[in-house]
């Protein structure tokens, strides 16, 4: 608790001080390569049903992800603590590439957790973290994925929380994550909200993310939350179909309960007991979703559906050919349901989607899942 | 507040000594065997048994725990089962408290939790993720039922962060006492006397130390400015080193006794 209350107090104190968001933006536009492009998909919306889909392209930053946004308001806030040590945890290995850039950047010590089973299906992103200069455990207990890489990270940070910041990189965990990841993601919204009028002269009918803890869909959500026409809609995990146990798809099959210090939906059994996810994408492969959600979910004011390792696959393949642009599969999933939204919704539509990552990492999944003969691992 | 577990550090006190509390995992390596560790660590000297309800993310344990407790899931230990060994342990005439994560509790119902706990004769809970902030219900109901509620306090601790511990807590405190998880450690931090002194200018409710302690010398050197010293891992140890459960029985009663005599130094 102690620790969350300095934490939560030099977040407050940090976002009221000019100087700090001005290093803070600084950074964004010259190291990121903020702001992001909004580049209309015509290609890919033609086989959408035809609406207007645009693409927010956090694939384009600096690390490949939205997830630096998170990583540089966190790693300057840890410095601004005095503390020169940060850890992480990551599915994807997304979160744990940025954190280990930014450790890098403002020469901070760095060990980011990644459950073992996360470190074979994303070994480039393991060996692009060692190349940085971080430690990265990977985490044998459990499930062996991005649940059990956090209850480690939790563990680090307790027995040393008087040298070392938590970097958590999603809007999941105890108060303040939830709401400190959202707000060093709401560029995301604010830029794209602009970037839509000028182009549009009016707000989309649609935002969709795919959502794992949420952080991507959080961050463009927070720009329309006050604008009852847009509709949002996350994607989650649907991994072998809802039906079989094996998925990420919390609002469907998860229930209220208590995980990593969040009152959220999880997928639990009857005991309490978490239950392993399932997902062909690391970053999706979460038994919790961040507790904004869960409200969001439950005030109505976003939906949330899942889509299928299969759904996402073909929207993975729909969009290389049709725009030219490899998408992380956590992504693919939120093409998957801007496709399935474009063909409800029809031609007038406008759809934005947040192109959350690119999908270099995903290579090798992905070459195996279509068949490619090609395994660069081999 | 709970009258069994008042009188276990009465007692104690009365004999100018700390109490032992001993944790181990329910189903651990299964629950008939789990029952005959804790019955042997009462023989040996435990006052006070914590029975671990075995938790799928258990974030405040090493890896010894962790272990432990991922065995007794995978063998299918359920809550249920947790209350069953609560009742065994206490018809053998061990004082039991359950030491769990919250989901399990909330998951379970917390009135159901705690009426099943007392009729099983448990005297308390220990809720190592549950801050007094969130437990407005769980409070109503443990002194409805009589159950003990024990929060923990750490190093990092403000002192009004231990004032608002304190006023939550019946039964005793636990004051971990290092910032880090459980496990064996060959010196306990020189972190838990200042901690607990700080406790004591807010409170009068018994002390217990947990973290780190294995060894007699350990637990007499707790003993010496705590109420009650608890010991974990060290037991959960010596059950996975032994052969079988009759050689696990043999070595739990002989630490406990150990651990025994450290409390009365």
């Amino acid at each position: 608790m102690a620790a969350l209350d300095e934490l939560d107090a030099a977040f407050r104190d940090a976002i009221g001080d000019p100087t700090f968001t001005a290093t803070l933006s600084d950074l964004e536009r010259d190291y990121t390569g903020r702001p992001s492009p909004l580049t209309r998909a015509r290609r890919f919306e033609v086989e959408c049903g035809g609406a207007r889909v645009y693409l927010k392209r956090e694939d384009l930053n600096h690390t490949g992800s939205h997830k630096i946004n998170n990583v540089l308001g966190q790693a300057l806030l840890t410095t601004r603590m005095g503390k020169r040590r940060v850890i992480a945890e990551t599915g994807a290995g997304q979160h744990g590439v940025a954190t280990a850039t930014a450790a890098a950047l403002l020469g901070l010590e760095c060990t980011v957790y990644m459950g073992e089973e996360d470190t074979r299906r994303q070994a480039l992103n393991v060996a692009r973290m060692r190349l940085l200069g971080a430690e990265v455990v990977p985490v044998l207990n459990g499930s062996r994925t991005l649940k059990d890489a956090i209850n480690e990270a939790m563990r680090d940070w307790v027995t040393h929380v008087a040298d070392t910041h938590y970097l958590l990189g999603t809007v999941t965990g105890p108060a303040p994550f939830p709401e400190m990841v959202r707000h060093f993601h709401s560029v995301i919204g604010r830029e794209t909200r602009e970037q839509i009028l000028a182009i549009e002269g009016r707000l989309p009918d649609a935002v969709v993310a795919c959502v794992g803890g949420g952080s991507n869909a959080m961050g463009i959500f927070s720009a329309f939350l006050d604008d009852p026409s847009v509709r949002l809609v996350g994607y989650e995990a649907g991994g072998e179909g809802v039906e079989t146990g094996r998925h990420a798809a919390r609002f469907v099959a998860g229930t209220p309960g208590v995980l990593h210090g969040a009152r959220t939906y999880v997928m639990q059994d009857a005991w309490g007991q978490t239950v392993p996810s399932h997902s062909i994408s690391a970053g999706l492969d979460y038994p919790g979703v961040g507790p904004e959600h869960a409200w969001l979910h439950d005030s109505g004011r976003a939906t949330y559906e899942p889509v299928t390792d299969a759904e996402a696959m073909e929207a993975f393949e729909l969009v290389s050919r049709t725009e030219g642009i490899l998408p992380a599969i956590e992504t693919a999933h939120a093409l998957a349901g801007a496709c399935r939204l474009g063909r409800e919704l029809g031609r007038d539509a406008v759809i934005v989607v947040n192109l959350s990552g690119r999908g270099d990492k995903d290579v090798v999944t992905a070459a195996r899942w279509f068949g490619l003969g090609v395994d660069p691992t081999e | 507040m709970n009258g069994r577990q008042q009188a276990v550090f009465a007692r104690a006190a009365q004999e100018r000594r700390a109490a032992l509390i001993g944790y181990f995992p329910a189903g651990f390596p299964s629950a008939a065997d789990s029952v005959r560790v804790m019955a042997a660590m009462v023989r040996g000297g435990v006052d006070l048994l914590e029975v671990g309800l075995p938790y799928s993310d258990p974030l405040m344990d090493g890896p010894v725990i962790q272990a432990a407790v991922e065995s007794a899931l995978r063998v299918g230990a359920t809550t249920d089962d947790v209350l069953v060994v609560v009742d065994r342990v206490s018809e053998l005439g061990a004082v039991p408290l359950v030491m769990s994560y919250w989901n399990p509790i909330e998951r379970y119902g917390l009135e159901r939790f705690a009426t099943r706990l007392g009729e099983a004769g448990g005297v308390g809970v220990i809720t190592p993720d549950l801050t007094p902030e969130e437990a407005g219900e769980w409070i109503a109901v443990t002194d409805e039922c009589g159950i003990g509620r024990t929060f923990l306090v750490a190093p990092s601790s403000t002192d009004v962060r231990i004032e608002r511990v304190s006023r939550a807590t019946t039964g005793f405190l636990y004051a971990a006492s290092t910032m880090g998880v459980t496990g064996v450690r060959d010196q306990v931090s020189d972190a838990a006397p200042a901690l607990v002194e700080r406790v004591r200018t807010v409170t009068d409710l018994p002390v217990g130390v947990g973290l780190g302690v294995s060894t007699e010398q350990q637990a007499a050197s707790v003993a010496a400015y705590a109420d009650g010293v608890i010991v974990g891992s060290a037991f959960v140890r010596a059950v996975q080193e032994a052969s079988d459960i009759a050689a696990a029985e043999y070595a739990v009663e002989a630490l406990s006794a150990e651990l025994a005599r450290g409390v009365r130094t």
